[in-house]
């Protein structure tokens, strides 16, 4: 495939569109979070101006240093945190508080220990559709432990399961509640890296089959390029602020094995390597030089050709 | 290996027990000396102390004395005279009276103080002077109020089982995981199901603790309110087996005490055991 047309096919490709769609299932517009400092004068800003949108079945991964507020951020989408400034909009409702259509996957699974790995499963189910029979929870519950190939292990308790097992039943517990979006704070982290493979893959086939919207923190370039249609950078905090997003130009249908084969991939993954190790400290001169529109932050498309002409910030023309 | 570390130490248990055995019946057997120059009609009013020794029983009187009570536990033959298991049934009912009060004031409030760090703070002072306070010296504020020596047992017990497990519950229910209540919560569960489901099972480990510690310190202090209020119970029963001179009665009913004490918090280890949960 040469570079001139792996252009070509990045051009026409149709999951562009889908952000450009009139109604996103969230509306980031304007949040900023902000602590009282430590020295007690003023306020410290985690980040601010935070603009972005997430369509409906889009998985849009936010890539940044840890202190840039990602956590904070992610907790303001589920509602567990208030953000200082800024609106947010799930699904064309302000988001107020917690919300069983906005479920979480947590950074170290946060199952329940004196559950089994069904009950864990059992006391969301119960919590969205209180009036099931128990045989109709479990039934449920059954459906998506099956799903994340936790057949045979319902009744073990958290303590009895492996890492990536308890993950899984994380994952499950969010899936089964059928939630509008699903948010999820570096849930791979403290896997190690065979598990956290096999678990993103099964994520992958689980999100294109229930057409899932999701939102994920990660600070794994390889798992934001396998897993998100749209990689967010954010730049390092305080002060942290959305530096690009950068749309993912491999192929839908990539999958863990053969994705590094793809001519794009290096492109990609060296824009982001570049952001991470050098651009995300120096952004505040970028933000004052250019002609930085917060509301629109710059999208890029990294691929083979751009990689060519030496043109990293060349945007992507309306088809 | 586990079963030889077991079968040594019972060994090795035995072992201390028999030497301790053997060195007090051999103590109190050098204490039966020849008997000293004494008017006999009086020796004989004086008995075995006549001899120069002492009252002190060995481990075989103490052994005799324990069988009879093992044997004989439920006699009544008047007020003074009871069977040592009617003496232990009065102890084990103010014991678990007090107790179980405490526990049904103890634990809803420690709920609300680990809940709300305004009442943590406002309870703070109350807890930290009354705390400290040796449940004794309650005893002339209850009987003087309640009337009754027996429910003035009861409620010195109260007193002093409701702050371990005030103080536990409290800790307890602070220090869930943020993260068990952020899963409950972004489930819109209710505070009442937050309550059961999460909140409670996180922190009955903890409040099994105190529930433990309480009920330690309850077992403790009612031999002495028995002993201050008189009447029955097994506090009651050493001291008159003080008043009777028989140092095997006041032994054996340190081995009864003792005992007791060991089954009470072996059920609660066991209840324990029921709510713990590995992370």
């Amino acid at each position: 495939m040469s570079a001139v047309r792996s252009l070509h096919v990045v051009k026409s490709e149709p999951e562009g569109q889908a952000m450009s769609t009139p109604k996103p299932m969230i509306r980031v517009e304007g949040l900023a979070k902000r602590f009282p400092s430590a020295a007690g004068k003023g306020d410290t800003e985690i980040f601010g101006d935070v603009w972005f949108n997430v369509a409906k079945g889009e998985f849009v991964c936010l890539i940044g240093h840890s202190g840039c507020g990602k956590t904070t951020l992610l907790n303001i989408l589920a509602g567990l945190d208030r953000a200082s400034d800024g609106v947010l909009i799930v699904d064309d409702k302000e988001v107020t508080g917690t919300s069983l259509d906005r479920a979480v996957v947590f950074q170290h699974h946060a199952l329940m220990p004196w559950m089994s790995a069904i009950g864990n499963v059992a006391f969301a189910v119960e919590s969205r559709w209180p009036g099931w029979s128990r045989e109709k929870v479990r039934a449920h519950c059954q459906k998506y432990l099956d799903m994340v190939h936790l057949t045979g292990s319902e009744e073990k308790r958290p303590a009895q399961l492996s890492g990536g097992m308890k993950q899984r039943v994380g994952i499950a517990r969010a899936f089964s509640i059928e939630p509008k979006t699903l948010l999820m704070d570096e849930p791979f982290s403290a896997l190690d890296a065979l598990t956290r493979g096999s678990l993103q893959e099964e994520l992958l086939t689980i999100c294109r089959t229930t057409e899932q919207t999701v939102f994920m923190i990660t600070h794994d370039i390889d798992e934001a390029l396998l897993l998100a249609d749209r990689i967010i950078l954010m730049t390092n905090g305080p002060d942290a602020r959305i530096c690009e997003i950068i749309e993912n130009t491999l192929p839908r249908s990539r999958t863990r094995s053969d994705m590094h084969t793809h001519e794009n991939y290096y492109p990609l993954r060296n824009h982001l390597i570049e952001f991470l190790v050098n651009r995300s400290k120096r952004f505040k001169d970028e933000v004052s030089a250019a002609t930085y529109d917060p509301k629109a932050p710059p999208v890029i498309r990294p691929s083979a050709a751009s990689f060519a002409d030496t043109a990293p910030s060349s945007r992507r023309s309306s088809a | 290996m586990l079963k030889s570390t077991n079968v040594r130490a019972f060994l090795l248990s035995m072992l201390m027990l028999v030497l301790f055995l053997g060195a007090w019946h051999i103590w109190v057997e050098q204490q039966k000396g020849p008997a000293v120059d004494m008017d006999p009609e009086y020796a004989k009013l004086m008995g075995i102390t006549a001899k120069g020794g002492s009252a002190m029983p060995g481990p075989l009187d103490v052994g005799r004395s324990l069988w009879g009570h093992i044997t004989d536990p439920f006699y009544d033959k008047g007020p003074n005279d009871k069977g040592i298991g009617i003496q232990l049934a009065y102890s084990i009912a103010r014991v678990l009276t007090g107790f179980l009060l405490a526990a049904a004031i103890a634990i809803p409030i420690g709920f609300v103080i680990g809940m709300s760090p305004v009442f943590r703070q406002a309870f703070d002072p109350f807890v930290q002077v009354l705390k400290p306070v040796s449940p004794l010296a309650w005893m002339p504020l209850a009987l003087y109020t309640i009337k009754d020596s027996g429910t003035s047992s009861v409620f010195v017990i109260f007193i002093c089982s409701i702050w371990p497990m005030l103080i536990n519950t409290a800790f307890g229910v602070a220090s869930v995981r943020r993260e068990w209540i952020n899963v409950a919560r972004t489930l819109e569960v209710s505070a009442p199901r937050m309550a059961w489901r999460v909140i409670l099972p996180a922190a009955a480990p903890t409040i099994l603790t105190g529930m433990r510690i309480s009920i330690g310190i309850a077992w403790l202090v009612i031999v002495a309110a028995e002993m201050l209020v008189g009447g029955t119970g097994i506090g009651y029963f050493v001291w008159n087996e003080w008043n009777n001179l028989s140092i095997t009665g006041v032994i054996s009913s340190i081995i009864f005490i003792g005992v007791i004490g060991m089954l009470l918090d072996l059920i609660l280890a066991s209840a324990a055991r029921l709510v713990e949960y590995a992370e």
